[in-house]
């Protein structure tokens, strides 16, 4: 039923990044980025390590804070006030590298815990969505057992759930195959592509997974030092890259 | 192409069993085997003549030393006292509220640490907000026809029960707090909590039990009298609290940081995610060292002794000088030891328990 025609960008932004800069004490971690992401709209950041995507993705839902420009995520723009900080982390949901699931909660805990106490949630439908989407990512019989007895890729598919039990607007992936072991990155990477190719989801994910970033992707966007170095829809990235940066770094990665 | 499994064998019977075990850890080779010998001496030699004092040599009942003839302990001076050192002075026709006040506590947490039992929630809420009031009218008096008994009367094992079950209970939220706030972000609630808990640990328990007692008084109005057992509770509570929140802080730096940022993703407010993803790992984490606190003011209760309380080790060092019953010290230390140690092995096992129980099978990310 999830075809690429279902696929639907609106014109309307749901993140706008406004000449964003950002430091760790002394050391300018972003530089002036600018970037705006329509609602439905799936953007693969990638580039070499220590470039600030990561960073970038963060101060979206403001594990990281930024320093100045302008953050406004659905409306809402992203200050030191606490209630906006919590209307947008109730809209973003994010994934992670080390998946960070709570180890001392089942796997159907992990999911309903927020939609209780943050959504309230009867607990009925709480359990409700997350059976839902447990099946969506395709572990339903694992939801009584604990993280640690789960391997890393179903870990981050309890992840990815655990996040869509929220209903988020917006999905933050920040390199969710990297600490997998090469077996498990295509069952994350399938769950992805199916929530891609649902629609109406608003992915921002940093990946180093190319073949990912060609099949999902609306955009590519390339960083290196703190900034946007490049950015294009993905067959053009990929094929014709303007910038030398990015054609070093893809040269580098296609050889392997 | 198709392989076939190794089949699955037992153990060699040399490595298992008795025997086995014994050939392993006792007799490996000569040193140990000479070391297993010497020690077994030393075991067999001091352990027999001490077997033989304390219980086949020994007298148990009796209402005067003349019952001790048996030439080995004398445990009817125990025996004899006994009430006094459960009870302290408490009257002794109404050492039943005492009875009944830990009878409903031991009930209550035998409910609580057992598996499975219905209802955990209600019972806990029981034992912490409304058990305290009942106990206080049963143990206190002064309403419901009790008649008030002042808490000089109180002493004995009672008293050390009452000073480290309160202790215990109000020091862990404290600590709770005090550890939060010395993480905190906020600076004064930062710069409060550090100077709290570095302040009560940088002194002594007796130098606070003293102050409590002595001092206290000497500032404060004349009309307002504190009961010196409530004095010595607070003391207590402040002086724990502080160790209680580092050992707390220990386990919550010891909690990845993934786990405040998956809280914070979900947007858990602080006090939510502290209270259900946080403490919860935290807490479960430090259960050696939160005991280990527990054990240390369990024993350290014993010191209000020098502010003329008499929990059960000052009863006992006084009816050490009773001259009915003079030269009988020896029985009477060991019998507090050994009512001390049967609370303090039995937290330790408990904790022990708990940990084995709590585990989730996981890494910690």
């Amino acid at each position: 039923m999830s075809t690429q025609d279902a696929r639907e960008v609106s014109d309307k932004l749901m993140i706008e990044l406004r000449n964003m800069n950002k430091w760790y004490g002394d050391f300018h971690v972003l530089k002036n980025i600018n970037l705006e992401v329509k609602k439905g709209e799936r953007i693969v950041i990638c580039g070499p390590s220590g470039s600030g995507k990561s960073t970038m993705i963060r101060c979206i839902n403001r594990l990281e804070e930024h320093q100045e420009g302008d953050i406004i995520v659905n409306g809402v723009e992203l200050t030191n006030n606490l209630k906006n900080i919590e209307i947008i982390r109730k809209d973003v949901g994010m994934v992670f590298q080390h998946f960070n699931l709570f180890p001392h909660l089942t796997v159907l805990e992990n999911c309903c815990l927020a939609p209780i106490w943050v959504k309230k949630e009867p607990r009925k439908q709480a359990e409700a969505t997350a059976m839902q989407y447990l099946e969506r990512v395709k572990i339903p019989e694992q939801a009584l057992k604990y993280p640690g007895q789960l391997s890393g890729g179903q870990q981050q598919r309890v992840a990815i759930a655990r996040s869509l039990c929220m209903n988020p607007d917006v999905m933050l992936f920040d390199e969710p195959t990297s600490a997998l072991d090469p077996e498990m990155i295509k069952e994350v990477l399938d769950v992805m592509i199916e929530l891609a190719d649902e629609g109406g989801m608003t992915m921002l994910c940093v990946t180093h997974e190319m073949g990912f970033a060609k099949r999902v992707a609306d955009r590519v966007i390339f960083m290196d030092a703190g900034q946007i170095i490049e950015e294009n829809e993905p067959h053009e990235f990929f094929n014709n890259p303007q910038h030398e940066r990015t054609q070093l770094f893809l040269s580098q990665i296609i050889q392997h | 192409m198709k392989y076939d499994l190794e089949p699955t064998l037992p153990a060699p019977s040399s490595t298992t069993g008795v025997i086995g075990w014994m050939r392993r850890n006792l007799f490996s080779n000569a040193t140990n085997s000479i070391a297993t010998l010497i020690i077994g001496y030393f075991l067999v030699t001091l352990l027999g003549p001490a077997l033989q004092w304390a219980f086949i040599d020994s007298d148990w009942f009796g209402d005067s030393p003349a019952a001790c003839t048996s030439g080995g302990a004398c445990w009817a001076f125990i025996t004899y006292r006994m009430d006094q050192f459960m009870y302290g002075f408490y009257p002794e026709t109404e050492y039943w509220r005492i009875n009944i006040t830990f009878l409903i506590f031991a009930v209550a947490i035998i409910w609580l640490v057992t598996d499975k039992t219905p209802y955990k929630g209600y019972v806990s809420i029981f034992v912490l907000f409304i058990y305290p009031v009942i106990a206080f009218y049963l143990l206190y008096g002064g309403s419901f026809g009790l008649e008030v008994i002042e808490t000089h009367k109180w002493g004995g094992l009672s008293l050390t029960l009452v000073l480290a079950i309160i202790g215990i209970v109000a020091a862990m939220p404290f600590g709770i707090l005090l550890a939060l706030g010395r993480r905190s972000n906020m600076p004064i609630v930062k710069a409060f909590s550090v100077i709290y808990i570095e302040f009560w640990r940088g002194v002594p328990l007796i130098t606070v039990l003293f102050m409590a007692s002595v001092m206290l008084p000497l500032f404060v109005p004349e009309e307002i009298t504190f009961d010196k057992l409530l004095r010595a509770l607070i003391g207590i509570i402040l002086f724990q609290s502080a160790y209680m929140a580092e050992v707390i802080r220990g386990g919550l730096q010891a909690i990845p940081k993934g786990q405040y940022e998956a809280a914070d993703s979900l947007g858990l407010s602080y006090w939510k995610s502290m209270s259900f993803i946080i403490l919860p790992q935290a807490l479960k984490m430090m259960i050696p060292g939160i005991v280990n606190t527990f054990i240390a003011l369990f024993k350290d209760t014993s010191l209000v002794l020098i502010i003329g309380l008499f929990d059960i080790l000052a009863i006992v060092q006084a009816a050490n000088s009773d001259s009915a019953w003079l030269g009988f010290s020896t029985e009477g230390y060991i019998f507090v030891a050994f009512v001390f140690w049967v609370f303090c092995f039995g937290m330790s096992r408990y904790s022990q328990n708990l940990e084995k129980r709590l585990q989730t099978g996981h890494n910690t990310r």
